[in-house]
């Protein structure tokens, strides 16, 4: 198994299937390490911001232990040799930016909550990261590194080293450490620089005649260095996303696993060597073999470094798909949180450097039945490297597979490519239309090579070219039916004859550019929609081409849903996101949510779902044949939920990106876990999934028990409706079942509720405000509650 | 995780005509032969058995060629004018010709005095030919007459004056000896059966009709006049089935292939059209000094024969098939190798390990991979691939520059090899697939070997070329945007009344090119 700290939650992953197997819930802050305890390897302490250390039985995903510590943790440390004292890096009080290394007495009484006041310091000084402290030889000492300081203490003499590097040395290197590690049996230190360069340090307990080593493969800031097991190898990893492992410690002996997809974070070794386990700072978990074979990996949503393409629904699959390692697609299962499969477009070696320009996907678009695929991808450096794709669905290999490669179809940015909906599935009917900044529209064609000896017989070439006073091409849009085109040209929206190419009409509502335009749908079709940057949302009417009506509405996404009329409007006011969602025949909004969330919202998609959803509410009508998905600029994805009781907007649970994972073997020897403090020093990426219907099947596993078995409906009724109303409080640290505690809950989601009913703005807000630092998992209590519930009823049966 | 991705080379649509089976089929002819005739080559036709030799009618001779000879082996000169339209029996034992006295001529293959004279016409006799039954002889004259003549008794059989125009072109059906075919100029041709006083079909070709030719199943007649190459369905009582024009002068002769399935046309346009009997388009064309009177195709397509209005008689012959079997010496592997474990079955309970296909790196791919970039320019500077390939060096230099090595690869090189780069870049880059690359690639060179010009005669040199190249190609651009100004005015006056928005098209463009 592999446990690895994901946001509030300790997650544990089979090796051998990579599923995850068991969610340690309890924490109601970041957790900043997980440690096998020392005493029984089938125990695993966690330590988390919100300043307790739990003691879990990991294969049964149960809690044992809590202690309270009462600070921020930002590390946890256990040492193989003293079982009831784990060592916690904690601020200094007082003092901002300052850390010390404590070590922490834990109890061994019985009792389920107990404080942990015992905090003895062993160092002061120390680096926030759990990177930068390593305990050595059986826990004989500790090394910590900040700055250029490396400190060494030793416990048994009480004697405290401290070596220092210049800031940079001769040859312009940087000396700052980055990383520290010991080897597991001789006295033998290594630390990581910034410059890339690894020294092992020797002889380190005479203060004056120590010697140290350097050994330099990596070009950048070392991110990671681990022991194996034994001590004879040590790897090391950094930007270059190169696995690198050193023999014996010399310079000449070292392998490498190169290409793995994004840099190393961290490094970890299972206790028994048999695997090596690398996290990435694209959310991915790699496990690898001990020979450096790549085993498999563990990832969900990848964290791209900059999403170009917006969100867009694959129609095959109904996944996500937007940008994902760079170069390369990935399509996202919502249902699954698994990534289905990632497309490489760019087809080139991926190097990792500064300033260096990649190519990166630009523009994506699917055809109605999926079964093309266009692609843009552009790579800026002196002048505009610009290459559209067309990708044919392969019905044999299941991918999709390379047609046409078009080199510079636009002589500037391509701001946006649509496909014609038609209900005919004939191919050579598909139309593309892509729009540019260099004032053109192009319209693309399939064309047929009659030529038997040709190795394909489709292609693509451009059909049309059309353009308007020579001003930027900005957005194009089709029709529903496909008959007219909609391309805006800055401040004009002009429509033409997708038959012909005559240009129709035209309609502008100075003195805005236009943003975004969209044709309605079903029984709006004849209805078009255009956003202004100066705030206006206009509907003009296609049959007397006159304006229908417009709103003032800074719209900074505009997105049609494809199976009903109803369109999606977010805006951008002030710090803050509102939806807006309307037909265009009426300009009377059908839902309003405001504050939506405190990020610039920068995507939106409808994903049709596989079962309309039977929504009792006038209100969420519009949420019954799809599921609207936005994209913020942090990368988080976030979902209009709709509740059964009380509809609402939830961030229902978010995912901080695997920070640091270690595979443990079967046995469960070891574990050890780290965390990264601070979630603002991070870039990773906070992936937010949804879990909107959790609660559905806790209902079902009450109402699949036995009726013979069940207590009287007077005693269940309560306790039943208590789970339906779902708690405002966040109740994370909530552990034992017992009924004083549920009653009282139950007397704060009654005053929950009242609040609801008079104040549903403040409800709306909580989320956002818990975004920044608490997970809100307001439907997993609620689930708890409910299994809480099942675990009574059988009690109260065995007393009978 | 992935392995190693090799640089794409990007293909490029091939420019120019398409290579397909039937160019490579047609252009597999030797160089032409030329024969000098004393006249315009009005008749040229192979004697269809083996050794294949022709009978060319030019001025008042007919010379007979052997398949290989570039003399005559046989002359036939007994004309006081002109003679036409020699034509070989089916058996290649006798030849007939008309003359612009009117008289029509039988010989004999072995002998040189004629074996017959058929007198009838009182003007010019421009068509003769045999019928498929061997003993009677068509013919056609300027006195609007076409006539049948019996061989032995030397008798005019029949005589047809249906014609108001010279009878200038003719054929016989192949599978019906009473049935023969006259074409026109007075733009029609005439289906005539011998068993009957009239004609049997009237076909309006619409110009004067040069060349007639019947399919050898009988059912489709080409006829060739004015610019127009028709072909009617006989069965079907004359109806049109294509009509091509790809010619832009007279059609002058047809003729088809040995397999019956390509067509020939020949113009005085100085081209031959070869055509696709199947879809009617032109597979191949072929391209002569001057304008083209008669044109013959040997059987097994073995040798293109085509007379010109100069005289020039140009022969080509079709090269040797290269034998394969050179090849086959080398001795393959075992048939037993390529079976073993092969027809083994998979059973329900096996387990199938796929073996990891090993990928094959190029050169300059292994050296990419590891990093070594001047080595990788190295590699790809090679003389088969710098010149057979050059594609894939300018690939390699792109992903050079994209990983920003390219300077550095560039940097450090001795005399000869700059003096090599430079030459390469000359060469190259005014091709616009590789203009971008090696714009920045001899802009960098440039930089870079600035402080040491001066040193190398032969770098400046070459130095000196490349400004010399680039100095060719903006003038020649600048040449192209004019000549695309003016197309563009010439459009927009052309298309002022049509809709509105074509003529904004133009106009910005017309703009964009004046800027």
């Amino acid at each position: 198994f592999l446990l690895c700290a994901s946001g509030d939650f300790v997650k544990m992953y089979s090796v051998g299937t990579e599923e995850l197997v068991q969610l340690l819930r309890g924490h109601s802050d970041l957790v900043t390490g997980v440690r096998l305890a020392p005493h029984n390897p089938l125990q695993l302490y966690s330590s988390s911001l919100d300043g307790t250390i739990k003691l879990w039985d990991f294969t049964d995903g149960i809690l044992i232990k809590t202690f309270t510590v009462g600070y921020k943790l930002f590390a946890l440390y256990t040492v193989a040799g003293c079982e009831d004292l784990v060592y916690v890096i904690i601020p200094k009080s007082g003092e901002r930016d300052t850390f010390q290394l404590v070590s922490v007495k834990l109890t061994r009484a019985a009792g389920q909550d107990m404080e942990a006041k015992e905090v003895s310091v062993v160092l002061e000084g120390v680096d926030v990261s759990p990177k930068c402290t390593a305990f050595g030889r059986e826990g004989e000492y500790v090394a910590s590194v900040k700055g250029v300081n490396l400190q060494v203490y030793f416990f048994k003499r009480k004697q405290l080293n401290r070596f220092s590097l210049r800031a940079t040395n001769k040859k312009g290197g940087n000396n700052l450490f980055t990383c520290v590690a010991c080897h597991p049996r001789e006295d033998c230190i290594a630390t990581g620089h910034a410059d890339g360069k690894i020294r092992l340090w020797r002889n380190f307990i005479h203060n004056k005649e120590y010697t140290f080593s350097t050994l330099h493969w990596h070009h950048d800031r070392v991110m990671d260095l681990a022991f194996s097991v034994e001590g004879t190898s040590l790897l090391s990893g950094g930007v270059e996303s190169v696995l690198v492992q050193w023999h014996d410690g010399s310079d000449c002996k070292k392998d490498f696993l190169p290409r793995l997809g994004s840099a190393i974070e961290y490094i970890s070794i299972s206790s028994d060597g048999t695997f090596y386990c690398t996290s990435h700072t694209d959310n991915r978990i790699t496990i690898i073999n001990s020979n450096l074979r790549f085993s498999r990996s563990i990832q969900g949503l990848i964290k791209a470094r900059d999403i170009k393409t917006g969100l867009v629904v694959d129609p095959r699959t109904k996944a996500l798909v937007l940008n994902g390692e760079p170069g390369h697609l990935q399509f996202y299962c919502l249902q699954t949180d698994k990534q289905l499969y990632s497309l490489d477009i760019v087809q080139q070696e991926y190097i990792h450097q500064a300033d260096l320009n990649q190519a990166d996907l630009v523009r994506v678009a699917f055809s109605p039945e999926g079964k093309w695929l266009a692609t843009v991808e552009e790579r800026e450096e002196a002048d505009l490297e610009l290459e559209m794709k067309l990708w044919l669905f392969d019905e044999e290999t299941q991918s999709f597979k390379l047609n046409t490669r078009i080199s510079m179809p636009h002589e500037d940015h391509i701001t946006a490519m649509c496909f014609r909906d038609t209900d005919e599935l004939e191919d050579e009917s598909l139309i593309l239309v892509t729009a540019g900044r260099d004032c053109v529209f192009k319209v693309w064609m399939i064309v047929e090579d009659t030529d038997p000896e040709a190795q394909q017989s489709l292609s693509w070439s451009c059909d049309f070219v059309g353009s308007y006073h020579n001003y930027q091409a900005t957005n194009c849009c089709f029709s529903e039916d496909g008959s007219l085109l909609a391309v805006s040209f800055e401040e004009t929206v002009t429509v033409w004859d997708s038959n012909t190419w005559d240009l129709k009409c035209t309609f502008c509502h100075p003195p805005g550019k236009i943003r975004n335009i969209c044709f309605g749908r079903l029984t709006c079709s004849k209805y078009l929609i255009g956003a202004t940057d100066h705030g206006f949302l206009c509907c003009w009417n296609l049959l007397s081409c006159a304006l229908e009506w417009s709103a003032h509405l800074n719209t900074a996404v505009l997105q049609p849903d494809p199976l009903s009329e109803h369109i999606a409007a977010v805006s951008w006011l002030s710090k803050e996101s509102s939806l807006f969602v309307f037909k265009p025949n009426e300009p009377q909004p059908i839902c309003i949510r405001r504050n939506l969330c405190k990020d610039k919202i920068q995507f939106a998609a409808f994903v049709p779902r596989e079962v309309p959803e039977t929504i009792g509410s006038e209100k969420y009508l519009w949420l019954r044949r799809s599921q609207l998905f936005f994209l913020t600029d942090t990368q988080e994805l976030l979902t209009v939920s709709t509740k059964p009781l009380k509809e609402r907007l939830t961030l229902s649970s978010k995912q901080l990106a695997v920070e640091e994972s270690l595979v443990t073997p079967f046995s469960l020897l070891l574990g050890k876990h780290r965390h990264q403090q601070s979630q603002g020093d991070t870039d990773l990426g906070k992936v937010v999934r949804n879990h909107h219907e959790q609660d559905s099947p806790a209902v079902k596993e009450l109402l699949h028990t036995p009726a013979h078995v069940l207590p009287s409906a007077s005693f269940l009724c309560p306790i039943f409706i208590n789970s339906l109303l779902i708690s405002k409080e966040n109740k994370s640290a909530e552990e034992v079942a017992d009924e004083v505690e549920m009653e009282s809950e139950a007397a704060e989601d009654d005053s929950d509720e009242d609040n609801d009913a008079t104040e549903m703005k403040q409800e709306d807000t909580r989320p956002v405000e818990s975004l920044g630092e608490i997970t809100r998992k307001l439907s997993k209590s609620e689930e708890k509650e409910l299994r809480k519930i099942r675990k009574m009823d059988y009690s109260w049966i065995s007393a009978f | 995780m992935a392995s190693y991705k090799p640089v794409v080379v990007p293909a490029v649509p091939r420019l120019g005509e398409k290579i397909t089976q039937d160019t490579l089929y047609w252009r597999g002819y030797k160089t032409p032969v030329q024969i000098k005739e004393f006249g315009a080559v009005n008749k040229i036709d192979f004697s269809p058995v083996s050794p294949y030799n022709y009978a060319v009618t030019a001025s008042s001779r007919i010379h007979i060629y052997g398949r290989y000879s570039q003399e005559p082996i046989k002359t036939f000169s007994r004309f006081r004018d002109a003679a036409y339209c020699a034509t070989y029996r089916d058996d290649g034992k006798l030849l007939v010709a008309g003359s612009e006295e009117g008289s029509i001529r039988l010989f004999d293959m072995s002998g040189r005095a004629p074996l017959r004279q058929f007198d009838g016409h009182t003007k010019a006799v421009h068509v003769v030919g045999f019928l498929s039954d061997k003993y009677r002889i068509f013919s056609g004259g300027d006195d609007y007459s076409s006539s049948l003549w019996d061989i032995p008794t030397a008798t005019e059989t029949v005589s047809y004056s249906e014609h108001s125009d010279y009878v200038r072109c003719g054929c016989a059906s192949k599978l019906n000896g009473d049935v023969f075919i006259t074409g026109s100029y007075d733009h029609t041709v005439k289906v005539f059966d011998a068993r009957t006083k009239s004609s049997v079909m009237t076909i309006e070709h619409g110009h004067p009709v040069e060349s007639v030719l019947l399919f050898p199943s009988g059912g489709l007649l080409v006829s060739a006049g004015g610019r127009y190459v028709k072909v009617w369905d006989v069965l079907k009582g004359g109806q049109l089935l294509v009509s091509l024009k790809n010619h832009h002068k007279t059609v002058t002769c047809l003729c088809l292939n040995s397999s019956g399935q390509r067509l020939l046309s020949g113009s005085l346009d100085r081209h031959v059209k070869i055509y696709s009997t199947t879809s009617y388009k032109v597979v191949h064309s072929f391209n002569y000094a001057t304008s083209i009177l008669s044109l013959a195709l040997s059987p097994e397509d073995e040798t293109i024969v085509v007379g010109m209005t100069n005289g020039v008689l140009n022969v080509k012959h079709r090269k040797p098939e290269e034998s394969k079997e050179k090849s086959q010496k080398k001795r393959q592997p075992a048939y037993r190798t390529y079976v073993k474990g092969r027809n083994y079955m998979p059973k329900q309970e096996d387990f199938y390990v796929s073996k990891p296909g090993k990928c094959v790196l190029r050169k300059y791919d292994k050296l990419l991979k590891s990093f070594q970039s001047s080595k990788a320019l190295d590699a790809v500077l090679e003389p088969h691939i710098r010149l057979y390939t050059p594609e894939v060096t300018v690939a390699v230099m792109q992903e050079l520059n994209r990983r920003g090595t390219l300077r550095s690869a560039l940097a450090g090189r001795d005399e000869k090899q700059i003096s090599l780069l430079l030459t390469f870049v000359t060469r190259r880059v005014i091709e616009p697939r590789f203009t971008p690359v090696l714009v920045t690639v001899a802009d960098m060179i440039t930089d870079i070997y600035q402080p040491v010009v001066g040193q190398s005669a032969l770098v400046d040199k070459q130095f000196l070329r490349l400004q010399e190249a680039i100095g060719r190609e903006i003038d020649y651009q600048e040449e192209l945007l004019e000549v695309l100004g003016m197309m563009d005015a010439l459009f927009a006056t052309l298309t002022k009344k049509t809709t509105t928005y074509l003529e904004e098209n133009k106009s910005n463009g017309l703009e964009k090119t004046l800027d």
